[in-house]
Formats: structure tokens, C-alpha cells, sequence
């Protein structure tokens, strides 16, 4: 188990591809229990940065720890310990919901009866109940939302990324997820989440906005709101990403 | 009336899923004309009927003058379409994808450069470089380069901002305006309430029904309820706290405060005073405006 009171530590974590440097030399660390919003514009580095910090990709330098494992050294474990949820690709369309669940349990190696148990709960505690039985390709969208998430922390991981989880979908349906990651971080869980709603940058502890490979700010959005004088974090990203100068 | 989109009493069906249900709507021409509405309202089934690739199961359609379903052929020049998904070859290059375009609507490149050459310019830094290789913002460029390359009179745009950044969006919109100027209509769908703001009408669609059309301005009157904007130390709780109070009639998130719509016996100072009761610290509620989100909010979250 990680013992310190950080879920993320990162130093001069950097990621070259050629002559071109996609991360260049990020520091930060995430507490335990915290909501951190990791921002930029498109092409900025987050997705690079992101893949290093769940095992994917191997640094060319710096070093990092996520869930008490090394980025470079440990990547397998930490893949364990970590839940990912991405935009794109979430689950299974023509398995059921229950189905999904038991999948993605026995991938992260959770035993029969814990499945059962967790699912069990996790239906209840969701009011998804009627949803159980059917193909997830049926199910509206802000459902198949909540199961995408409840898929990717059906282990309990320490950490959870979430890349871009609200990408497109409707005002309602995103505040009613932003419900459920509070309350998964009210239960002790760290929250790694990408946006390009800045509405949804308000809602994060801190909040690191990315630029041309580096990170450019860092800070609780009140008190980023306040060093850039603005009233809202949609000007406090306008006024660090328009000086981006990388061509995409 | 000057209408360049009739749609009257339009219907469109899945199997036995409504997808559409007695849709009637007229765009002016020159109009920057938005559709927004949740996930499944039938925003992307609308924008496929104008495009000709679906038929209605009832009612109709007709664009510049002509029906969607009888004229078919001669819809397909007068419009752009700019799907929700990335829709062009990943595997041509820039040029080769604008070539190809231009060459399926029997057009040259160089004949109507001008009008993409706004979009196309930050493009022709890597006129070789395959379209999948492209970041979000410049494959959404090209994808309008493409949608534009024939010259349409209508541009039909589903969702083209979804995943891209604030910066780059508002460098999206400052080119529709751009092209609205030179009197193209477009018809564009969002899920950024912000976008909503900067069109001259919207409809609201949720469930295959129209919600209603009308300007920004005009929609967000109809809203017609008491609103306040509350913070405290935590926002969760906040929000926990404010919705068991019976005057509450609908509390949620909005940026860095919570929004909270009430009947009229409702009392700040004593919802405050309460809240402080309950231990959250640094509490503050006070009048807010409405906005187009908010009315989206009424409108659609007690049936979701």
C-alpha cells in the first residue's frame, strides 16, 4: 500500500518523440483524496502525460510515483492499481451492464464473490437496479456514464484518471457525474480528471492547465482566479493558453 | 419569410424508437442557427435528414427550395455537412482530402480557395501529413475545409467543437461568424451552453420534440423562476444541504457556485443562517441571473 500522503509525485517528468518534446519537464504532486484537474489545449501534452503516469509510456527522463509504484520501473503494478476512463472507449456495447462489470472485476483479478457483492452493491447504491440485465448499447447515455465510471473503480483503486469523461455530453448528464466523483472522493479516492469544460474546473481542489509541453499554472481555481485578476477559470485559461506557440 | 430550411411536421424513426416527433422549424437565410439539446434528442438524426442520407418516416423538408427526398441530388450540392464523427479519409493527406472533395462536387480547389483560405491556412504548414495523424482542432478545420471546398449555401455542422479546447473554439466561432458574413446559413449543434449564446436563434430539442425557438435573450425570459447563486468552504455538502431545504426546488452545480432555484417564500438570510447551523463555513447566497443553461436544466433534467 502507499503510505504517503500523495497518490501522484512527478518530477521533471519529460517525453520526447524525436526532436519534439511533448512533456517537457512537469513537476507536480496530487493528494490523496484530492479532485486535481489537469488542463490544456489541444496538443498541449496532457494525453502524453497522462499514458506516462498509467504505465503506458516510458519516460525519457524524470521520474514519478503513482499509487506508491514507479512509473519506470513498476508500470505493471500500477496499471493494477488504477482506474482509467476514457471518452472514447468505455464499455462493451453488446454486453450487459452486469456483464461489463464482471469483466472489467475479473481483468483486475477481483474474485467471483467480490463481484458479485460490489456489483450488487454498486447497482443499488446507483438506482440501477432496472438497468442490470440490459445491453449497454440500450442504455441512455447518462447510465452508461455512471457504469463507465463504476467500471473503471469496480477494484477500489487508489487513483482514478479520467480522460475527457464528459466530452459532448449534456449539461444535466455532466453535473449528475460530477455527483459521483465527489462522492467517490468523499470515500477517500484521488480524482485525475481532463476537461475542456472550464465550468467543470471550478469544481476541482486544484487545477494545473498545461502549455506547449509545460505546466504553466498550478493552483486551487480561486486562488488562480485571483493572480490573473479574472472571474472565472474560462479567462483564467483563456489568458495561459493563448500564448501557446506549438503548431499543434 | 425568407426561408432557406422548411422542416414541417417532420418525423423519423429507429425500429420503434421515435427519433423524431412532428419537428416544424424554418431557418432564415444568412442565419447562424443553433440545435441544442442532450445526447439522443435527435439532434444528429435531424442534421442526417437535411443531408439527404436518411428519409423521414413522415412529414418533410426542403432546402434552398427543393425537397429533401424528391431532389435529393441537387440538395446534396447546395449543402455542407460537417458529421459528429471525424469523417475524412485518415489515410490521404491534407491536400489529397481537400482534392477529393472538391473533386466528388466536381469543383477545383483553386476556384474557391478563397473561402477556405482563413480555415485552410494553418493547415498548409503539413499539406502532407495524413488527416489521421492531425490533432482535434486541425482535423476539425480540415473537416470544414472539406464541407466548404464546393461552395455550399448551408452549412449543416453536428457537434464540430466536442473535445476542443476553449481557445480553439472561440477561434471556431469566430470563423462562422466570418462565414456568415459572406452569407452562408448555418445550422449548428452544441452541448457548450456558452456556444448557444452566440448563435442569433436556437432550438432547444430534447426527445425528438422541439422545446422552443426563439433568440437567446428571448428563451432565457421564459425561464420564469427565482434564482440564487450559493457558495460555502464545501460545495458538496453545499449542495447535500440546500436540496433538503423544502423551498429548494432544484439545486446544482454551476461553476464556482451552486444554483439554486426556489419558490417564493424562500429567504436568503435564513437559508444562509441555516446552512451555517449545519456547519459549513463562509456562506453566501445570493440573486443570480438565468441563464440559457439553466433553462436547459428546467427543461430537461425531470425527465432524464
Amino acid at each position: 500500500m502507499n503510505n504517503s500522503e500523495y497518490a501522484i509525485t512527478v518530477k521533471d517528468l519529460t517525453k520526447k518523440f524525436g526532436d519534439f518534446t511533448a512533456v517537457d519537464r512537469i513537476t507536480f504532486d496530487v493528494r490523496k483524496g484530492e479532485i486535481f484537474g489537469f488542463l490544456g489545449a489541444n496538443g498541449a501534452g496532457k494525453t502524453t502525460a497522462m499514458r506516462m503516469l498509467c504505465g503506458l509510456s516510458v519516460p525519457t527522463s524524470g521520474n514519478g510515483r503513482v499509487a506508491g509504484f514507479d512509473i519506470v520501473r513498476q508500470a505493471e503494478m500500477i496499471k493494477r492499481r488504477i482506474g482509467y476512463m476514457s471518452q472514447n472507449f468505455s464499455l462493451y456495447q453488446n454486453l450487459t451492464a452486469e456483464e461489463n462489470l464482471r469483466l472489467f472485476g475479473t481483468i483486475y483479478g477481483l474474485s467471483d464473490r467480490e463481484i458479485k457483492t460490489r456489483s450488487q452493491r454498486l447497482f443499488q447504491d446507483l438506482d440501477m437496479e432496472s438497468m442490470r440485465g440490459k445491453r449497454v448499447g440500450d442504455i441512455p447515455v447518462g447510465w452508461k456514464q455512471k457504469l463507465a465510471f463504476v467500471a473503471a473503480t469496480i477494484h477500489l483503486p487508489e487513483i482514478v484518471f479520467l480522460d475527457e469523461p464528459t466530452g459532448g455530453v449534456d449539461p444535466v448528464t455532466r453535473r449528475k457525474f460530477w455527483e459521483l466523483i465527489y462522492k467517490a472522493t468523499a470515500d477517500g479516492m484521488t480524482v485525475f480528471v481532463t476537461t475542456h469544460y472550464l465550468d467543470e474546473a471550478e469544481y476541482c481542489n486544484r487545477v494545473s492547465i498545461m502549455v506547449d509541453g509545460r505546466i504553466e499554472a498550478l493552483d486551487s481555481p480561486d486562488n488562480l482566479k485571483k493572480r490573473y485578476d479574472a472571474d472565472t477559470m474560462d479567462e483564467v485559461f483563456r489568458m495561459v493558453a493563448k500564448n501557446a506557440k506549438r503548431a499543434e | 419569410m425568407n426561408a432557406i430550411v422548411d422542416i414541417s411536421h417532420l418525423s423519423a424513426r429507429y425500429g420503434r424508437t421515435m427519433a423524431l416527433d412532428d419537428v416544424s422549424l424554418q431557418v432564415d437565410k444568412g442565419e447562424l442557427f443553433g440545435v441544442i439539446g442532450p445526447d439522443g434528442a435527435g439532434k444528429s438524426t435531424l442534421y442526417k435528414i437535411l443531408a439527404t442520407l436518411m428519409p423521414p418516416a413522415s412529414g418533410g423538408a426542403s432546402v434552398c427550395g427543393l425537397d429533401i427526398v424528391k431532389d435529393y441530388r441537387d440538395v446534396r450540392s447546395r449543402i455542407g455537412y460537417m458529421p459528429e464523427r471525424f469523417s475524412l479519409y485518415k489515410d490521404l493527406s491534407v491536400q489529397e482530402n481537400l482534392k477529393f472533395f472538391a473533386a466528388l462536387f466536381g469543383v477545383s480547389v483553386k476556384k474557391n480557395f478563397d473561402l477556405i483560405a482563413p480555415i485552410f491556412r494553418q493547415l498548409e504548414r503539413f499539406p502532407d501529413r495524413k488527416a489521421g495523424a492531425l490533432s482535434g482542432g486541425m482535423k476539425q478545420k480540415l473537416a470544414l475545409s472539406c464541407a466548404l471546398i464546393h461552395r455550399p449555401e448551408i452549412l449543416l455542422l453536428d457537434e464540430p467543437t466536442t473535445g476542443v479546447d476553449a481557445v480553439s473554439r472561440s477561434e471556431f466561432w469566430d470563423i462562422l461568424q466570418s462565414l456568415k458574413n459572406q452569407g452562408i446559413t448555418i445550422l449548428v449543434s452544441t452541448s457548450y451552453m456558452d456556444e448557444a449564446n452566440l448563435c442569433e436563434r436556437i432550438a432547444m430539442i430534447d426527445r425528438g420534440r422541439i422545446l422552443g425557438t426563439d433568440t437567446p435573450a428571448r428563451l432565457v425570459a421564459r425561464l420564469g423562476e427565482r434564482l440564487f447563486a450559493a457558495r460555502a468552504d464545501n460545495m458538496f455538502r453545499l449542495l447535500e444541504e440546500l436540496r433538503r431545504l423544502p423551498q429548494v426546488k432544484e439545486c446544482y452545480t454551476f461553476g464556482a457556485n451552486l444554483h439554486a432555484v426556489v419558490s417564493d417564500d424562500f429567504d436568503p438570510q435564513q437559508a444562509a443562517r441555516m446552512m451555517e447551523h449545519c456547519g459549513l463555513k463562509g456562506v453566501s447566497i445570493t440573486p443570480a441571473e438565468g441563464t440559457i443553461e439553466d433553462l436547459f436544466i428546467k427543461l430537461t433534467a425531470n425527465e432524464q
